[in-house]
């Protein structure tokens, strides 16, 4: 099946989604020493380091920051044909007592996020857990999960296909959405 | 990437390479697990395991029940002392009843070479050998490997020499496959009757002098020997095996480089080993202890995911 392809966020419009949820968050943390992002593995990690370094520039504060491999709590281990790969977890810190934002590229069934929030329960009793998404693919959800705070909202079909590309990944930053062709 | 060749662990013999270095990746992550405040992940829970002892074991059982709880799945345990098999039922018999339970996967270990190789042809669940006989202990050989690696960054070109009661050794023969195909060279010592007869056929060198093995490699692995296979006298007395082929701290300090002491355990301090050499900075014995429960996890994960 070929797919044709439509750019939702170029690099401009990414920053300026990155720019605005960041004053968003500091809206609501003051000064985040009570606060730690974490990006899920893998392509949150990038979106978490952007918003880390754009956070820490605009408060001149140190903000901590952690990724998180939601491998091992995936809830479709042996429901695939490949098995999947983990990612490193870096969280030199724990999160109890703390306000966690979880930080993520697209949110589409939100099983994702379940998982990332079980993974999380491994490093301690957070006070709070708030949701970052840059894409949020609306009425695809298979629980009930909701983002906090969404560079995005998308209209989408289960067949297409988003992908988040950041420098950090190689290329250039761009989301794309990817369609089956309609002949 | 995509998973293992093999349904089942039977032996390092049946392993590729990348297979190897998959686990030791998936081992990498669950490392970080187990070093967790909770070091627990929900990945098995659907799925339960039993582990078959028909010989002793303390740390290889051990750590594989560790593994399968680290990884939330049920688990029950089968020894062979103080069970049916006393009463005359055979191997078949047993897995299946245990099987009539519904359990996913098989552990084993078994005093018969072969006895893993059997159930997988005859029975529908995962095995993994936990060492069968004098044939393999693939785990073993795995968690050597990858604590070698964690020591010295990779395996290719490093020197491994295995000292001890080859003959009976199913750590030796899992050793020597895996060592061999993630590019390391290996060497046997110990005394010409404890080394099988064909064993440069496998592409290792005989050194009988234990020191001259000790100059050349670079990790040397001293094995237990296993008088309760031993029918017959295979040298003189302990006393004269341990002057020939114990590792004491005189010759560990006498080299001119700093070898890693390897053991798999149990030790007998005193024999093949003394104790200031068990418990020095060269030796990594406890290191492969701890590696052998993210061996373990690892396995078992990716044999799990090859179940229907």
């Amino acid at each position: 099946m070929s797919l044709e392809s439509r750019i939702i966020l170029d690099h401009q419009q990414l920053n300026l989604s990155i720019e605005r949820i960041c004053y968003q968050l500091i809206e609501n943390h003051n000064d985040f020493s009570e606060t730690v992002l974490v990006g899920l593995q893998p392509r949150g990690v990038f979106v978490a380091k952007r918003i880390h370094e754009r956070l820490e520039k605009l408060t001149g504060k140190n903000i901590l920051v952690g990724s998180l491999d939601i491998t091992f709590n995936r809830d479709d281990h042996r429901r695939r044909d490949i098995p999947l790969i983990p990612s490193v977890t870096e969280m030199d810190f724990l999160v109890e007592g703390k306000k966690v934002i979880m930080i993520d590229d697209v949110l589409f069934t939100g099983r994702t996020i379940r998982a990332g929030m079980d993974a999380m329960m491994a490093f301690g009793r957070p006070s709070e857990i708030e949701l970052v998404v840059l894409i949020d693919r609306r009425f695809s959800r298979q629980l009930p999960i909701e983002p906090n705070y969404v560079g995005v909202r998308i209209d989408t079909i289960v067949s297409e296909r988003v992908e988040v590309a950041l420098a950090e990944g190689g290329g250039n930053d761009s989301v794309k959405l990817y369609s089956p062709e309609t002949e | 990437m995509s998973g293992l060749s093999v349904k089942h662990l039977l032996g390092i013999k049946y392993l590729t390479k990348e297979d190897i270095e998959l686990i030791f990746q998936t081992a990498d992550n669950f490392k970080q697990v187990i070093n967790r405040p909770i070091k627990k992940v929900p990945s098995l829970r659907d799925i339960t395991i039993a582990n078959l002892f028909f010989e002793n074991s303390t740390r290889t059982k051990l750590s594989f029940e560790l593994a399968e709880k680290r990884l939330s799945a049920d688990v029950i345990n089968f020894s062979a002392s103080g069970s049916s098999v006393k009463k005359g039922e055979t191997l078949l018999d047993t897995v299946n009843n245990i099987l009539a339970m519904k359990v996913d996967m098989v552990v084993m270990r078994h005093p018969l070479p072969g006895a893993g190789q059997f159930l997988s042809k005859n029975i529908d669940a995962v095995i993994v050998n936990a060492g069968d006989g004098t044939h393999e202990h693939p785990t073993q050989g795995l968690l050597d490997c990858y604590s070698i690696r964690e020591k010295y960054g990779e395996l290719a070109g490093k020197k491994v020499v295995i000292v001890g009661d080859i003959l009976h050794s199913r750590v030796a023969l899992s050793n020597i496959f895996a060592l061999q195909k993630l590019g390391a060279e290996v060497k046997v010592c110990g005394p010409a009757t404890l080394i099988p007869k064909h064993v440069e056929s496998l592409g290792v060198k005989y050194e009988p002098n234990l020191i001259k093995a000790l100059e050349w490699c670079d990790v040397a692995n001293m094995l237990r020997i296993q008088m309760e296979r031993q029918d017959v006298q295979y040298f003189p007395s302990l006393r004269e095996y341990t002057m020939q082929y114990g590792l004491n701290k005189k010759i560990l300090d006498g080299l001119d480089k700093q070898i890693t002491v390897m053991h798999p355990g149990p030790i007998n301090r005193g024999v093949e080993i003394t104790s200031d050499v068990a418990d020095s900075n060269q030796a990594i014995i406890l290191d492969q202890v701890e590696n052998g429960v993210a061996i373990r996890m690892a396995v078992l994960y990716l044999l799990a995911g090859k179940i229907e």
